[in-house]
């Protein structure tokens, strides 16, 4: 019977149809299944098939945005009842993100996000043009493990590099990783700025991630 | 007859301007700008919360004094780049960061010198009607990127260009130093030798800077070249109509902001579209698709009788190699075939993120390939053959008629050093006999001569500002054989 859920969690995941999973997700909590168990048996597997999926041009990103969109609906049934029963999904980790000063393009950083909360990380988007010093204040805030800044054009990448210089000159650097993407970013810019690391799409960002937050 | 390429049936373009009046209305367009708000809300504009609502019959007015054709003059004064009808022009791609190192065939930060050499190169390719503030300079300050390109343009070719500006202030600069080369605003006004790209951001959104500096090139009476760049799935509608649609919402939006800030002030119905690519989240320039929808854009802009330009000839390879070779020829004809004004693009790799001199002279071949298409086939003869075969017969000595020596050279085109078709089995590859022609162009290279007084006046505006921006020199900026110094 549980098997059957499970199952039928990871396809509405698959099938990116947030109604199903939110449904999924009540059924799953009348029927007396622990919420952890129906986020790490049923919906997770769903993300990480999407993922393998998308690596292996299957699925595509308006998929992967349905499919993270469908995990969201489901946390949000799920998480409440977890935290009721005293309990908590353990985060990934803490990730802050933003488009750097002077740049207002959103998409790819916001991609990212989303993909980083399915994939069970926290994540604070600061939105765009953001400055260093507010990239700081909110790392220095929530305590986050990541920070992460997008730039789409060539002259607003620079701010990627402000970005790190404010997190050195208020002594964060040590605790907080950066990792820098967008259209003209590449990894020569990346090492030549001092960056933890660059993701080329959305999906090499969670990877990356997942590999920062593990060292 | 000359070929001609159209997408979209008239029908169509009804439907796609119909809806770009109603978006231009509901939801109107973002301005960054207060003071051209005021100015849409005095022309009979809604403002709401920096966003303006336009009337259809505002931006009617404002389509009504666009002029539908201008020229831009090389330095001597002659027109050289016909804006409008079906004339169609190429030029290099701009705002390069990187450019393919010759050497190693990688690509790495490109500067002053890359920009000087890339100039000399396209002054001495016939293809490229126009220069293009083609690079940003990594050895000179950010804040003096823009006009310091312009600048090396002007002292190193004769030709038009299309340039851009980064900022306001910057602006000022670069049409301080066009007046210096024209002799003048005035002078300027009446025979510009440079376009202005300015990008609306998508979608629906003209920022502080984008509307202000519409607002200045309009003033200036200095062509502004309108490069709205819808996303088609990310930024913009998926569907290659939708964006065509806002393409068109964001242009005429720009066009109403230019027209009534100077009425009759030259602009041109200009784009950089793409797709969005949904695996990679890329932004493919050489797709087909996002060929079609520069054709679909320019021919919107048709429609109105408007000056047209697009972003075509780019390539998304990383390197020179077929995938380069393919997406920029197949993008050329297209574009020429469509009849659009200016078209530039040519050089670029990698997404726009990576130039190149050498692909800037293999594209020049795929150029010349489709302007000799637009040449189309002509009956230049009385009799079409029957005349050469009263003197032939059956032998099929062509080859000795007075026709064919006299004809030849209208009829084929005799492709550069790119093109290798020696059947020698031991030519040397594409890249290596395209880096030969370089050479060899840059040798013949010869810098035209400027009249002393107008060196004089560019070098002051540079020293003025370069040492205002702190730089001890001008990079790139060499006068009898030695680099300017600022002071």
């Amino acid at each position: 019977m549980q098997a059957e859920i499970f199952a039928a969690m990871r396809q509405s995941i698959l099938d990116g149809t947030a109604d199903q999973a939110g449904d999924l997700a009540r059924k799953a909590l009348e029927q007396g299944i622990a919420p952890l168990d129906a986020i790490d048996q049923g919906f997770v597997p769903g993300m990480n098939q999407v993922g393998e999926m998308y690596a292996q041009h299957k699925m595509f990103l308006p998929d992967m945005l349905a499919s993270a969109e469908a995990m969201k609906a489901a946390m949000i049934v799920l998480e409440p009842e977890l935290k009721r029963q005293g309990g908590e999904r353990p985060t990934a980790g803490t990730v802050v993100l933003g488009t750097a000063k002077g740049d207002i393009h959103e998409i790819g950083k916001t991609l990212v996000g989303t993909l980083l909360t399915a994939h069970g990380f926290q994540v604070h988007d600061l939105g765009v043009d953001v400055t260093g010093e507010r990239f700081a204040a909110k790392a220095r805030e929530v305590g986050a493990d990541i920070v992460g800044v997008s730039a789409l054009l060539t002259t607003t990448m620079g701010g990627q590099r402000s970005v790190i210089e404010v997190l050195s000159r208020e002594g964060l650097r040590p605790k907080v990783k950066v990792i820098v993407g967008g259209a003209p970013v590449t990894r020569r810019w990346a090492e030549e700025i001092g960056a933890d690391g660059y993701g080329k799409d959305a999906l090499s960002a969670v990877t990356l991630v997942k590999s920062l937050v593990q060292k | 007859m000359r070929p001609k390429l159209e997408l979209l049936d008239r029908s169509l373009v009804d439907r796609i301007l119909g809806e770009a009046f109603e978006l231009l209305n509901s939801p109107g367009i973002k301005v960054g700008t207060p003071a051209v708000l005021e100015m849409l809300a005095a022309a009979g504009s809604r403002i709401n919360d920096g966003v303006a609502h336009i009337p259809e019959s505002l931006v009617r007015r404002a389509l009504e004094s666009v002029p539908r054709e201008f020229f831009l003059y090389d330095r001597g004064g002659k027109p050289a780049v016909h804006y409008g009808g079906d004339d169609v022009h190429f030029d290099p791609g701009s705002s390069c960061l990187n450019i393919l190192d010759p050497e190693t065939q990688q690509p790495r930060p490109a500067l002053s010198a890359d920009l000087v050499r890339m100039v000399q190169v396209t002054e001495m390719l016939p293809q490229y009607a126009a220069q293009s503030t083609a690079m940003v300079c990594n050895d000179v300050p950010a804040g003096m990127g823009d006009w310091y390109r312009l600048l090396l343009i002007l002292w190193y070719s004769d030709k038009p260009m299309v340039t851009g500006a980064f900022g306001v202030g910057t602006l000022r600069t670069m049409l301080e130093l066009l007046a210096a080369d024209s002799g003048g605003y005035e002078a300027l006004r009446a025979k510009p030798r440079a376009v202005f790209d300015v990008c609306p951001s998508p979608p629906l959104n003209w920022s502080g800077f984008a509307s202000q500096n519409m607002v200045e090139l309009a003033r200036a009476g200095v062509p502004a070249e309108i490069i709205s760049m819808p996303l088609a799935g990310a930024t913009a509608p998926v569907t290659l109509a939708g964006s065509i649609v806002q393409h068109a919402a964001e242009s005429l939006g720009g066009i109403v902001i230019h027209q009534l800030a100077k009425p009759g002030a030259p602009v041109v119905w200009g784009g950089a579209p793409a797709i969005f690519d949904m695996s990679s989240g890329n932004t493919p320039m050489g797709a087909m698709e996002t060929a079609m929808l520069d054709a679909g854009c320019a021919q919107v802009g048709k429609s109105l009788g408007l000056p047209t330009h697009a972003y075509l000839v780019a390539s998304d390879a990383r390197r020179i190699d077929a995938q380069a070779g393919l997406e920029s020829a197949s993008s050329a004809v297209l574009g020429a075939l469509v009849g659009i004004n200016m078209i530039s693009g040519a050089g670029m790799l990698d997404f726009l993120a990576c130039h190149s001199i050498e692909k800037l002279v293999i594209d020049a071949e795929a150029i010349a390939g489709a302007q000799r298409l637009l040449a189309g086939v002509e009956p230049r003869t009385e009799k079409l053959a029957v005349a050469m075969f009263a003197q032939t017969g059956f032998s099929g000595e062509f080859l000795k008629l007075k026709e064919t020596r006299a004809l030849f050279r209208k009829e084929q085109h005799f492709p550069s050093a790119v093109i290798d078709r020696s059947g020698d089995p031991n030519a040397p590859d594409l890249f290596t006999r395209t880096r030969q022609l370089v050479s060899d162009l840059l040798a013949r290279y010869q810098r035209p001569p400027i009249p002393q007084e107008i060196e004089k006046a560019l070098l002051a505006i540079a020293r003025r500002e370069a040492t205002a921006a702190g730089l001890d020199h001008l990079p790139g900026l060499v006068l009898q054989g030695s680099e300017v110094p600022v002071s």
